[in-house]
C-alpha cells in the first residue's frame, strides 16, 4: 500500500481506470480526432523532457494551453505534418491517485510506454515517460483538465507527431 | 553519367578523389555523405581543426563551479565556470587512463574526479591530485609509486581555445584558430550579434532528437531556402517563410557560413490567388487556427526589420530567430549516418512574463515534434537511406544557377553550392 496514496471510492477508481484505458485505446487507433475529446476545453497538455520538468525549465516539446490548440494538432497530423507512418502503441500502469482537491479533482499520475512501429521494421521502444495529470469531473464524465507527459526518453528518435 | 571508380574512396591523407560531376558544386555526390573514412576527416578538418564549434550558453553556468557537459564534433567536453568567472573548456577524457569521466549533464563542483583512481583536477584542467603518486612505505622501504620524473604539469586534462561572445561560447581543440571574430566574418557577425546583443540570456529548456542521417544534411537544411515555403505547411499558409517574402541570403566570404533572412509579408496569411505560392499543394487557403494564440506574434525592437533570420555557423550550431522564437541548433555527429540534434531554447532577462509564454507557444512550431521541424528530421532520415543505398549516384543543387553568391530572393540553392565549395577546399587539400 503506497501511503501516497489517497483512499479513493472504488467506483471513482474504476471510472478513472476506464478513462486512462480509453484514451491509450484512442490515441493508438488512428483516429486522431477522438484525442481532444479526453480533455477539458482549457486544458493543459504538456509533452515534457524529464530534465526541463525536473530543473524548472518551462521549455516543453509540444506545449498545448486549450482543447482548441489540441484541435490544431489533429489538423496537422492528418493535413500538414509530413513524416513516416507508424503504428504507436502505448503501455499505461495503473493510475495512482495522490490527493483529491477541494474541487474534487484528482491528482494522478502513471507510468507510460509507447513502441512505435515503422511499416517496414521492428517494434521499438519510443517513448517512456510518466503522465501527471489532473482529472475532473464533467457533464460528459471524467476530463484531463492536465496531462503532464514528463519523458525520460530524452533523445527523441527523429521525431514525434502523434499523441502521447 | 560518368561515375569513376574513384567515387568513394577517402584513403588516409591523400586529397579526397571524390568525382564532382558538374565540375562545380551544384551537383553533389551521394558518396560525401556514405564513407566513414571520409567521416573520420571532416571530424579531423572541420571539427577539431581550424574551426570553432558551438559548446553552450554562458546562462547556463552562471557561477563559479558550474559546468555543463557538451560535445565537440564527436568528443566529449565540459564547459565550466571556474572561480574567477572566467569560462573553461575541456575535454571529458582523464589525462591517465581515458576514461571519459564526467557523466553528469550538469553540476556545480569544486574540482573533477576521475572516479576510476580518483585523479583530481582543478576546474581550469590542472592536475592536482594522483593518489599515491610516491607509493606506499612497507618494511622501511618505499614501494611503487610514478616515476620520480613525473611531471603533473604535463598532464592536464586537454585544454580547448575558449571564445565567449554575446552569452555564446565557442570552443577549439585547435589553439592556433583564427579569432572567432574574424572567423565568423563581419557580414554573419553582424547578425549573431543582431541576436547576441548583450541582453543576459534566460534558458527556457532543451530538446533533443537523434536523427538517422549525415550531419551536413541539417546544415544545407539551413541553407535552403527553397523547402520551407513547399515542406511546411504553416510557413506558407501564414506567410512566415515564403518565396515571395522579402529577403536576403548571405554568407561569409569562404561560403562556409550563411545567414537567411526574411520577411513576413504585411498581409501575414496569403489569401488569393495573386501569385504562384498560394497554388503549392502545401498551400492551406482554408486553413484557420482554432487558437490562434501560437501565432501570437508581436515584433521586437531588436529584429530591426526581418522577423525570420536562420544562421548557419559550420559545422556546429544554427542560431534561430523565427518570429518570437529564438534558440539555438547544436549538431552533434555520431558517425557518418546520424546526428543527435540538441535545442536550446531561450528568452532575455528583461522579457515580460507575456513574451515567456510568448516564445514558448511559438516554441511548438519547432523541435523534434513541431508543427513545421519535425518534418525536417523525416526528409533527412529519408535522404540518407537513397544515399546509403546508392553511393555512386549525385544530388541535384541547381535552383538559381550553378554559381555561389548572394541573392536578394529565395529561388536558389546557392547557400548549399557555396558550402560545399568550401568542403571541397578543405577536404581535397593535401594535409
Amino acid at each position: 500500500m503506497n501511503r501516497d496514496a489517497a483512499p479513493l471510492d472504488l467506483g471513482l477508481y474504476h471510472e478513472l481506470q476506464a478513462l486512462y484505458a480509453d484514451y491509450a485505446s484512442a490515441v493508438d487507433s488512428g483516429q486522431w480526432d477522438l484525442w481532444p475529446g479526453f480533455f477539458t476545453e482549457d486544458c493543459v497538455y504538456k509533452l515534457q523532457p524529464r530534465e526541463n520538468h525536473e530543473r524548472g525549465f518551462p521549455l516543453a516539446t509540444l506545449s498545448f494551453e486549450s482543447q482548441a490548440m489540441l484541435r490544431d494538432r489533429v489538423y496537422g497530423i492528418k493535413e500538414t505534418l509530413f513524416h513516416d507512418p507508424y503504428y504507436q502503441r502505448h503501455v499505461v500502469g495503473a493510475p495512482l491517485v495522490r490527493r483529491v482537491d477541494g474541487q474534487g479533482a484528482l491528482h494522478c499520475e502513471a507510468n507510460y510506454a509507447v513502441f512505435r512501429t515503422k511499416l517496414d521494421g521492428p517494434s521499438t521502444v519510443f517513448n517512456v515517460g510518466r503522465y501527471l495529470d489532473v482529472v475532473v469531473r464533467t457533464p460528459q464524465g471524467l476530463k484531463f483538465a492536465q496531462r503532464l507527459c514528463v519523458y525520460d526518453s530524452e533523445m527523441i528518435p527523429n521525431a514525434i507527431i502523434y499523441p502521447i | 553519367m560518368d561515375l569513376t571508380p574513384a567515387n568513394g574512396a577517402c584513403p588516409g591523407d591523400a586529397p579526397d578523389a571524390l568525382h564532382w560531376e558538374a565540375g562545380d558544386t551544384s551537383r553533389i555526390p551521394f558518396a560525401v555523405y556514405t564513407d566513414p573514412s571520409r567521416h573520420q576527416r571532416e571530424l579531423e578538418r572541420f571539427f577539431y581543426r581550424g574551426h570553432w564549434c558551438y559548446v553552450g550558453l554562458e546562462a547556463e553556468i552562471p557561477n563559479p563551479g558550474d559546468y555543463r557537459r557538451s560535445v565537440v564534433g564527436e568528443r566529449s567536453v565540459i564547459m565550466v565556470r571556474a572561480e574567477d568567472g572566467a569560462v573553461h573548456v575541456v575535454e571529458n577524457v582523464c589525462a591517465h587512463r581515458g576514461m571519459r569521466f564526467c557523466r553528469e549533464r550538469h553540476g556545480n563542483r569544486k574540482e573533477f574526479v576521475c572516479p576510476y583512481h580518483q585523479w583530481s583536477y582543478a576546474l581550469d584542467g590542472s592536475l592536482q591530485g594522483v593518489p599515491l603518486r610516491r607509493g606506499v612505505r612497507q618494511d622501511g622501504q618505499v614501494k611503487g609509486g610514478m616515476p620520480a620524473d613525473f611531471d603533473p604539469k604535463q598532464h592536464h586534462l586537454t585544454r580547448l581555445k575558449v571564445a565567449v561572445r554575446g552569452g555564446v561560447v565557442f570552443a577549439s581543440f585547435d589553439h592556433d584558430v583564427e579569432s572567432l571574430e574574424d572567423y565568423m566574418g563581419p557580414t554573419i557577425l553582424r547578425y549573431f550579434d543582431r541576436l547576441f546583443d548583450g541582453r543576459k540570456l534566460k534558458i527556457l529548456g532543451y530538446n533533443r532528437q537523434r536523427i538517422p542521417g549525415n550531419w551536413k544534411l541539417m546544415q544545407e537544411n539551413i541553407k535552403d531556402p527553397y523547402h520551407p515555403g513547399l515542406l511546411h505547411t504553416w510557413f506558407v499558409t501564414f506567410g512566415l517563410w515564403r518565396a515571395d517574402n522579402k529577403s536576403e541570403l548571405r554568407m561569409d566570404a569562404h561560403h562556409r557560413h550563411a545567414a537567411m533572412i526574411s520577411t513576413r509579408g504585411s498581409a501575414g496569411q496569403a489569401t488569393g490567388n495573386a501569385s504562384q505560392v498560394t497554388q503549392v499543394s502545401s498551400f492551406k487557403a482554408s486553413m484557420q487556427l482554432e487558437d490562434p494564440r501560437f501565432l501570437d506574434i508581436v515584433p521586437e525592437p531588436w529584429w530591426g526589420g526581418p522577423t525570420a533570420v536562420m544562421t548557419t555557423l559550420f559545422p556546429s550550431v544554427i542560431f534561430q530567430q523565427q518570429v518570437n522564437s529564438v534558440s539555438t541548433r547544436h549538431i552533434q555527429p555520431d558517425g557518418h549516418g546520424a546526428f543527435d540534434f540538441v535545442w536550446t531554447h531561450f528568452g532575455f532577462e528583461d522579457d515580460t512574463p507575456e513574451m515567456t509564454q510568448r516564445r514558448l507557444r511559438q516554441a511548438n512550431l519547432f523541435g523534434p515534434a513541431g508543427f513545421v521541424s519535425a518534418d525536417d528530421g523525416e526528409v533527412i532520415e529519408f535522404s540518407q537511406q537513397a544515399f546509403d543505398s546508392k553511393p555512386a549516384h549525385r544530388a541535384l543543387a541547381e535552383l538559381g544557377g550553378r554559381e555561389v553568391g548572394e541573392t536578394d530572393h529565395m529561388v536558389t540553392e546557392t547557400l548549399i553550392r557555396g558550402m560545399y565549395a568550401y568542403w571541397r577546399q578543405v577536404m581535397e587539400a593535401p594535409q
